[in-house]
């Protein structure tokens, strides 16, 4: 009855291949000989050579990656804390509160949370840079760490905590030795996650960053504006390398770790 | 008790860091949209005076001024600007259910050992960044780019068609951006489907067309529903995708509270635009949320 049909078929590839030939197109021109962006005019890499020699990119990638690590790693822990408060504890007080806070940030358009946090550190006189887009990106970040561990968490068996627990190990141990490696693929994508969000991130970055703070995207963007470049396109394709790599070492790590688990 | 006491010190570290940058931030921008604007000295000099306690905040409270929203009520442009946004964003969250049904439809169908495939290549391009995957649609889309190319090499059109900088521009590009985000809930809810249902439905003699629209597309109501808020709040308020693709001749109102904020200058203002954008999608943030908190918590 379920068949997969040939309209099946034709739609998945039609659609895969919408979501994938501008990043294809776009790697293929970042090797272009010619300066024109879409006139191919031979292979070269003279664009990535060029690239390496743009200090003001580099400083600004330096930027993107250090608050990108600082955020996946605050991010996860309260974002993980966020998950199990919200799948153990029905009677928390100020649940609803709690909740709401933490699907809202999901979907809440960037200008607005970039704007309230630029207000704020403003308010409290706090000077702009690192420290201002790390606390912005960890603040949306955590939101989507929660989201993805809660799912874990709520198809994991708490009888086997509790057992750890009647055989005498304190609750904090039952936790970090029973519950944390079973979700630990969930943590893991989300700290993935958390630090691409913020290496991605350009909106809430521009209300939040100060002078000598200027991330990837920011650069890129103010780039991006003048028009395509083909030193741009190189620019991308590194980041979406990085990328890649880093979603098949995590695809990789937790299929390694539900096989060995299963 | 002990747990209960536990369980609250589990939740206090994410609950005050929230409390302290999400919604605290939010309590600004609302004091910030009544301030009004001072010519010539910092635009963001009064916000709550909390040294002088309960009767400096009531103080505060008496110098509201509502000039921002008279001004926002009485100028055309901004209410242009919601509106389109509002438009804009609807008309592109039809166009990605229309392309991502059939698409989550036919990975529910797959072979189940193509599926965790299916499922990585959907997500992947949302692991490559936002601003890379708007951008490369420049490339293809302006007057010399790649897609004029090929219709032309094609004899489709023999004049170059203008799409870039046009809403047109902007559709494509908010589809594309978004469609992952339409596809993931809807193929949840399409691939939990029992398929008995529709042999049910042929043995009591309903046509495939009908069994495909009372039984597949009613069950798929909630992915629906997801998706369509997943794609439709977040492109209310989009910056970058009109910014890059729309160019001047596209109105919204990301655009414009950037606009009022960095090249005006105009905090105040730009708070009282954020106030009524929220407003706007309070209602969809608030199903979204409900949705969310059903299926999860």
């Amino acid at each position: 009855m379920a068949r997969f049909t040939r309209f099946n078929a034709v739609s998945l590839a039609l659609g895969m291949a919408f979501l994938y030939l501008p990043i294809v197109l776009l790697i293929i021109f970042s090797f272009n000989e010619s300066r024109l962006v879409t006139v191919w005019g031979g292979f070269s890499t003279k664009w990535y050579v060029e690239l390496f020699r743009n200090q003001q990119l580099l400083d600004a990638a330096r930027v993107s990656i250090l608050v990108g690590l600082t955020t996946a790693c605050i991010a996860t822990v309260l974002g993980t804390l966020a998950a199990v408060a919200l799948t153990r504890t029905a009677r928390l007080p100020g649940r609803s509160l709690f909740t709401a806070m933490t699907y809202a940030p999901l979907v809440m358009p960037e200008v607005i949370t970039g704007l309230s946090l630029l207000l704020l550190f403003v308010a409290l006189g706090i000077d702009r840079g690192f420290w201002t887009i790390t606390i912005a990106h960890t603040t949306f970040a955590l939101c989507f760490v929660a989201v993805v561990v809660q799912s874990r968490l709520a198809a994991f068996d708490m009888s086997i905590e509790e057992a750890a627990q009647d055989l005498g190990a304190p609750p904090w141990k039952a936790f970090l030795l029973v519950t944390l490696p079973a979700i630990a693929p969930a943590v893991a994508a989300g700290w993935l996650l958390a630090f691409t969000l913020s290496l991605d991130d350009l909106v809430i970055a521009s209300f939040t960053s100060g002078p000598g703070s200027t991330t990837l995207p920011m650069k890129i963007f103010s780039a991006v504006r003048l028009g395509v470049s083909p030193d741009i396109n190189a620019a991308c394709t590194i980041l979406i390398g990085i990328v890649a790599v880093g979603v098949v070492a995590a695809t990789f790590a937790t299929g390694y770790r539900t096989r060995r688990a299963g | 008790m002990a747990d209960r006491l536990r369980s609250i010190a589990v939740a206090l570290p994410p609950y005050i860091w929230l409390l302290a940058f999400f919604l605290a931030p939010f309590i600004i921008v609302l004091r910030m949209s009544f301030s009004e604007s001072v010519i010539a000295q910092p635009p963001y000099s009064p916000t709550f005076d909390i040294s002088q306690g309960l009767s400096g905040l009531w103080e505060s409270v008496k110098e509201f001024s509502t000039f921002n929203y008279t001004f926002l009520a009485e100028d055309s442009l901004y209410w242009r600007a919601y509106l389109s946004s509002v438009r804009i964003a609807a008309i592109s969250t039809v166009i990605t259910l229309l392309i991502g049904f059939p698409m989550a439809y036919a990975m529910a169908r797959a072979p189940l050992r193509w599926r965790p495939l299916l499922l990585a290549l959907v997500i992947l391009p949302f692991w490559t960044s936002f601003l890379i995957r708007v951008y490369a649609w420049i490339g293809i889309l302006k007057r010399d780019g790649l897609l004029n190319q090929l219709l032309m090499s094609l004899g489709v059109i023999t004049e170059p068609l203008t799409i870039l900088n046009t809403e047109p521009a902007v559709f494509i590009g908010i589809v594309y951006a978004y469609l992952p985000f339409m596809v993931l809930p809807l193929y949840a809810s399409l691939e939990r489907q029992d398929p008995a249902l529709l042999e049910a439905a042929s043995d009591l003699g309903s046509p495939p067309w009908l069994a495909f629209w009372q039984i597949t597309v009613r069950l798929a109501v909630p992915g629906i529903l997801a998706g369509c808020l997943l794609v439709f709040i977040p492109a209310v308020g989009e910056f970058v995708i009109p910014n890059l693709l729309g160019g001047s001749s596209t109105l919204m109102i990301g655009q414009t509270l950037w606009d009022e904020f960095f090249s005006n200058r105009d905090w105040p203002l730009a708070s009282a635009v954020a106030v009524i954008l929220v407003l706007v999608l309070v209602v969809p943030i608030t199903i979204f949320q409900r949705a969310q908190s059903r299926t999860t918590g």
